[in-house]
This record gives structure tokens, C-alpha cells and sequence, in this order.
């Protein structure tokens, strides 16, 4: 079926997953208020967030596997927007658990945070789905918004509040940028409509604009922010590290999957045609960042910083995606979207056990000899490591998404061999990192008098549980999720006249 | 539209209240007081709504000083003397005799020119031709709300939920710490 996104009750129900979870949260928002806060009633919200977030995904499931499409309009309706709700969704999901265990151990009993979760997800879903400036705007905005406020949740930590601070007026600036960009661009073509600015470009020749050119790049700085890309990462480090550890990886894994989706679908929709002027500049982007990324992470000795500069240096390979900019390149890039996102979870969850309000245990060296006290946390955490760094087979998933990624730019007609170099290069100086922590957990003996680790929570076991097993299994049968995800390219609106005949041959 | 067009008067004063915003707006980022920081602020959202009103937005310029200057900037100066940030000695940042006179100077002079303009009838010459913006019908507030509820639904819905979820943080933020 094709929705006429002109008529407001046909644009509503384009928008029905979103609008679940946007109801449900605000239902879940009432719920938070009805009872005195305590922790039975956090699990609870958390259970029923859980709920609403399995509905959402079978609403997401509903519409991708019914062939549905949209005319021109501010949202698209295709395989690309579900495959990218798809990942934020989970992503929630294992954000929600891992919250429930970590605010019943640390005595946190606000229940806001996962209602706040939830509408981040919806942001994210809107920023997914939009093909509209304004409209990704607000998404972006609603998702930054309640990351901000989740990041400085942990009202005991002064480091906390300084992280959230820092992220917040970062952020703040950013959006500033990227506002400014929009106008700028606004005032360039008239629109603010992916599509109808790619065919303005096209028809007034607007190329060489210096209006238009300034916009893309400011444009360019606001995204390169909000993926965390060098030399707009500073705030990356600090912000990870001080916000409590579930939404750290809300933010390594969801937030920056959601900046990277409508990074892809702005710069392909409407800036397609003025390549010649952002092919070098996220060429030495993704090169300057692939590079810093992997250096700086070798010198950490904490992880949740170590994990951050990681997580700097998987934005320089998923930039390599967008360089590509084929179909190729958008399979690619979905499909190491998820790969991350799976690891990054695994990571975040042992590093979320082995804490103690976000102070203690966090470095290096209370990793040492894990093997030896928790050997079940020491393998999950080992084959995250070699998730992230791509290693075949015990790295699962990492290993075919480093190889699609390799194979869209190689493939590209853009000449991209040096940045698939660079990318196999610091994936190389990656294992420095990665197999340190390796390394440390399984030849190491336990030191003295290192903390006692506290049992794991049954969420966190069973977070543990579906990421090991998603990246092993998936490792060894990565064809059915390469077919879906190139399947999952972005589309172009259905011109309207023709739409219903298309539907109907179909 | 081309600037040739535009009679000398209107071409004044756009500069003029262009010029007063990026004035205003360098000094609010310059100034050490908070307060004095603030009223250049208000300054520039001023000169906003006039060149606001300059391109027939009348609403728009309207709200610019309702909503920005006389809500949002009045509880902020607020909340900044709560907290008794500002210094009384620096609260004016036009000090000395030159200072007070060149403003003085331009008060006077935009008041007299509001006076002169409302008395006297225009000549031709110095209107801007009303083919620049064609006339609406249910006047100017109308051309607002039309495509802010058909055309901009959407946007217009997810502002509220946007404005929803960060009432919601400002609340989280702002409560109590927990007891322990």
C-alpha cells in the first residue's frame, strides 16, 4: 500500500510504530507518578517499558514485511527506516534491562529514566523516518534532549554532573551548527525537503552556491558532533565515562546509530548531486578519525574511555560507508550498524556488572584475572573484544562486518582503495586494545585485595545471554542477515500518480 | 526581489536594525555582568522583531517580544538576581557622558521618526510596493496558522512531545537528591 503523506490521517498512519511508542511512553510517564518511588516499582516501569518496546518492534516487523510505500512527503516509508528502527529499538531494549539491574544495585529509584529511554527511542525513529529537515530536527532534538537529561541522571556522582553538563552544552552547540546549517541551506534552494532540495539543486544549478556550500558544511560539523567524528569528538570521552554505564551504551550504541542513519539518508537524498564538495572532506574525516580513534584508545586505562575512543574509531569505518554511497554501501553500513551495536551491548553490560556507582572497577587492571573469579563474564567480554575488532569466528558478526564494509568501499566507482587500506591498518592497531583486555582477563592472576564482584542481575544474564549468542550465531550464518539488510536500502518517494499502479503489479 | 527596488527608506532602516542585532548580539557574548549581558540580549531580540515587522510579519514580530523578550528574558533576569550574579555597578554598560548622549540621541530620534511617520501621510516614493508580499485574506495571523496546522502538522505535534519529554528532565533533574 502506498500512503499519500499529503492527507493527515494517511501521514498518521505512516508514522504508527512511532506513535505506539510515543503513547506508550507518555502512558508509562503516568505510571511513573502513580506510585511512591521505590525499587519494585523501577522494575516495574522498566518491565512495562520492556512491553511497549516488543510491541513497537512488531508494529516496525508488521510494516516491513508488508511492501508498504509513501509519495513525496516529510517522512519516508521504507526498508532503510525499519532496518535503523530495528537496531534503536533493541538497543533500548538492552538499555532498559541493563538499567533495571544497574539502578536496583546502585539504589537509584527514579523510574523516569526509562520512560526518558523510551521517548530518546521515539526521537531516534522520527530522525530515522525523516526526510525533512525540520522534522529531523525535532527528532534529533528529542533524542538529545533525553540523553542529556539520562546522562546526568546519577545525582550522587559529581562526575556525572560534570559529564552531562559537558555533553549538554557540547550538544547545545552542535545543534547550533546544525541549525544554522539548515537555514543556510534553506536560504539556498527554498526547501526543506531532502528530495525537493536534491531536484533544486539540480534544476537552478545551484552547485557552486556559496550559501548552499556553507550550509552542507555546517551541516557536516553539526553530524560530525553527533556521530563523534575527530576533531569533534572531545566530548566523547568525558561524557561516556561519567554517565551511568546502561546509557553509556544507550549513547556508544542507539545515539550514534541515529545520528549515522540520517547523516546517510540527508547526504544521499539531497546532497547526491554537490558530491565533488563533500567527497574530501569526510574522506580525511573518516581517515582523521579512523586513525586518532584507534591511536588514543591504546593509551587508555579505563575502559569506559577505552571503549569511547573504540567507539570514535567505528564512526571513521561507518563514515567509510557513506563515502561509498552506493546501495552496496547502505547494506554495508546497516549491517555494521547492528554488528556494533550487539558488541558494544556485550561490552557495556560486563563493564556495567564489574561497577560500582560508576567509580570503582572501572579500569584495566580490575580486569585482570577475571578468567579466574567469573570465567562466563571473562568469555562474553572476550568475544565482544573480538566483535569490535572484526576477528573471525570468535568475533562472530565483527569479522562479516568489517568484510561487507571492505567490499561496498572497494567496490565503490569512487576510488576508495586508500581509505579501505587505513581501515584495515587500524583495525590491526585496534587489537593493541582489544586483546590487552583479552589478555589480561585470561593470563593475568587476580590481583590482591581486587574487588569482589557482586552477583550478576538476571537482566544483565539475560542482555549477556541474547548478544553472545546474536553475534555468534549470526558469525556463523551472516547470509540471511545480508540479504535483509540489502534489502534495506533507502528509497526514493513514490512519484503519486504512479504509485497504485506500481503497488498493484507488484 | 531586487534591492534597487526597495526605496532608500526601508534599505535604511534594514541596515540600521540589522546593524543594532549583530551590535547587540557581539556585546551579550562580550559582557562580564550577566545582567548587562541579558539586556543587550533583549536589545537584539528588539531589533529582531523590527526587521520582523520590516517583511510583513507582523505576528511573528509581535510574539518575538512577547514571548522572548517579555517572558523568557524577564525570567531569566530573573533567576539571575535571585542568585545575585549581577553587580549593581555593572549593570549599565553605557556609562560616561558620550555614551549616554549617543543613546539618548537614538531613542530620541526613533521616537520623533514613530511621532512624524504616524502623523504625516506618506509619499508614494517611500512605500514599499505592495506586491512583495500579496495581501492574505483573514489578515496576518492567518497565513501563520493555516500552514502550522496542515502543512506543519506533524512538526507542530512532535514540538509538543519534544517540549513534553524536557519538562519531564527539568522535573527528574530538579528533585530532591535521594536520601541516601
Amino acid at each position: 500500500m502506498t500512503f499519500d503523506l499529503l492527507i493527515p490521517s494517511q501521514l498518521l498512519g505512516a508514522l504508527t510504530p512511532d506513535i505506539v511508542l510515543m503513547v506508550g511512553a507518555m502512558l508509562l510517564m503516568l505510571l511513573v507518578a502513580w506510585r511512591p518511588e521505590s525499587d519494585d516499582h523501577q522494575r516495574s516501569v522498566g518491565r512495562a517499558s520492556l512491553i511497549v518496546l516488543a510491541l513497537t518492534i512488531a508494529a516496525v516487523l508488521w510494516f516491513a514485511g508488508g511492501g508498504f510505500a509513501a509519495g513525496p512527503g516529510v517522512i519516508a516509508v521504507d526498508k532503510f527506516r525499519w532496518a535503523a528502527d530495528i537496531v534503536f529499538l533493541l538497543a533500548a531494549m538492552g538499555t532498559i534491562a541493563l538499567g533495571m539491574d544497574h539502578n536496583t544495585r546502585d539504589g537509584v529509584v527514579h523510574a523516569e529514566s526509562h520512560v526518558l529511554v523510551l521517548f530518546a527511542t521515539s526521537g531516534m525513529m522520527i530522525m530515522a523516518a525523516a526526510r525533512d529537515l525540520m522534522i529531523l530536527f525535532l527528532g534529533l532534538e528529542m533524542m538529545s534532549i533525553a540523553v542529556y537529561v539520562l546522562a546526568g541522571m546519577n545525582r550522587r556522582s559529581e562526575r556525572s554532573a560534570e559529564a552531562a553538563l559537558k555533553y549538554f552544552l557540547l550538544g547545545a552547540f552542535a545543534t547550533g551548527f546544525l541549525l544554522y546549517g539548515i537555514a543556510l541551506v534553506y536560504g539556498a534552494t527554498g526547501a526543506t525537503n531532502l528530495s525537493v532540495i536534491g531536484q533544486r539543486i539540480m534544476a537552478y544549478q545551484l552547485h557552486h552556491t556559496a550559501m548552499l556550500l556553507v550550509g552542507v558544511g555546517l551541516l557536516l560539523v553539526g553530524f560530525g558532533f553527533k556521530v563523534a567524528a575527530v576533531p569533534f569528538h572531545m566530548w566523547s570521552p568525558d561524557a561516556y565515562e561519567g554517565a551511568p554505564t546502561p546509557i553509556t551504551a544507550f549513547m556508544a550504541s542507539a545515539v550514534k546509530a541515529a545520528a549515522f542513519a540520517a547523516f546517510f539518508r540527508v547526504w544521499l537524498d539531497a546532497f547526491s548531486a554537490i558530491d565533488f564538495a563533500w567527497f574530501a572532506p569526510i574522506w580525511w574525516l573518516a581517515s582523521i578519525t579512523m586513525i586518532v580513534g584507534n591511536v588514543v584508545a591504546l593509551a587508555q586505562r579505563n575502559i569506559k574511555r577505552m571503549l569511547a575512543y573504540s567507539s570514535i574509531a567505528h564512526s571513521g569505518y561507518l563514515l567509510v560507508a557513506i563515502e561509498a554511497g552506493t546501495k552496496l554501501g547502505a547494506a554495508s553500513f546497516l549491517f555494521y550498524l547492528l554488528a556494533y551495536t550487539l558488541a558494544t551491548f556485550g561490552a557495556f553490560a560486563v563493564v556495567a556488572t564489574l561497577t560500582r556507582n560508576n567509580e570503582k572497577g572501572l579500569d584495566l587492571v580490575d580486569y585482570e584475572g577475571l578468567w579466574t573469579v567469573r570465567p562466563w563474564l571473562a568469555a562474553s567480554m572476550a568475544v565482544c573484544m573480538l566483535a569490535l575488532m572484526g576477528f573471525p569466528i570468535f568475533g562472530g558478526i565483527g569479522f562479516f562486518a568489517k568484510w561487507y564494509l571492505l567490499q561496498a568501499a572497494l567496490s565503490s566507482e569512487n576510488n576508495l582503495i586508500p581509505l579501505a587500506v587505513l581501515l584495515v591498518l587500524t583495525s590491526v592497531v585496534s587489537a593493541g586494545y582489544y586483546l590487552n583486555v583479552v589478555r589480561g582477563m585470561f593470563m593475568k592472576p587476580r590481583a590482591e585485595g581486587a574487588p569482589v564482584i557482586a552477583a550478576t542481575g538476571p537482566m544483565t544474564r539475560l542482555v549477556l545471554g541474547i548478544t553472545i549468542a546474536a553475534i555468534l550465531i549470526l558469525g556463523v550464518f551472516p547470509a540471511q542477515l545480508a540479504r535483509w539488510t540489502r534489502a534495506s536500502v533507502p528509497a526514493p518517494p513514490v512519484a503519486a500518480a504512479t504509485a497504485a499502479g506500481q503497488t498493484a503489479s507488484r | 526581489m531586487n534591492n534597487a527596488f526597495l526605496p532608500l527608506f526601508y534599505t535604511f532602516h534594514f541596515y540600521l536594525f540589522g546593524l543594532i542585532a549583530l551590535a547587540s548580539a557581539v556585546l551579550f557574548v562580550t559582557r562580564k555582568s550577566p545582567v548587562a549581558a541579558a539586556m543587550w540580549l533583549v536589545c537584539t531580540m528588539f531589533a529582531l522583531a523590527a526587521l520582523y515587522v520590516m517583511l510583513d510579519a507582523q505576528f511573528v514580530g509581535v510574539m518575538q517580544v512577547l514571548v522572548y523578550t517579555g517572558a523568557i528574558m524577564v525570567v531569566f533576569l530573573f533567576v539571575v538576581m535571585l542568585l545575585n550574579l549581577g553587580q549593581p555597578g555593572d549593570i549599565s554598560d553605557i556609562r560616561g557622558k558620550w555614551g549616554r548622549l549617543v543613546a539618548g540621541f537614538i531613542g530620541i530620534a526613533l521616537v520623533a521618526e514613530l511621532m512624524a511617520l504616524a502623523k504625516s501621510p506618506l509619499d508614494l516614493r517611500l512605500v514599499v510596493p505592495p506586491v512583495v508580499v500579496p495581501p492574505q485574506t483573514g489578515g496576518v495571523i492567518a497565513g501563520i496558522a493555516a500552514p502550522m496546522f496542515k502543512e506543519y502538522l506533524l512538526a507542530f505535534e512532535l514540538t509538543s512531545i519534544l517540549l513534553l519529554a524536557a519538562i519531564m528532565g527539568a522535573v527528574v533533574l530538579a528533585k530532591k537528591k535521594d536520601a541516601r
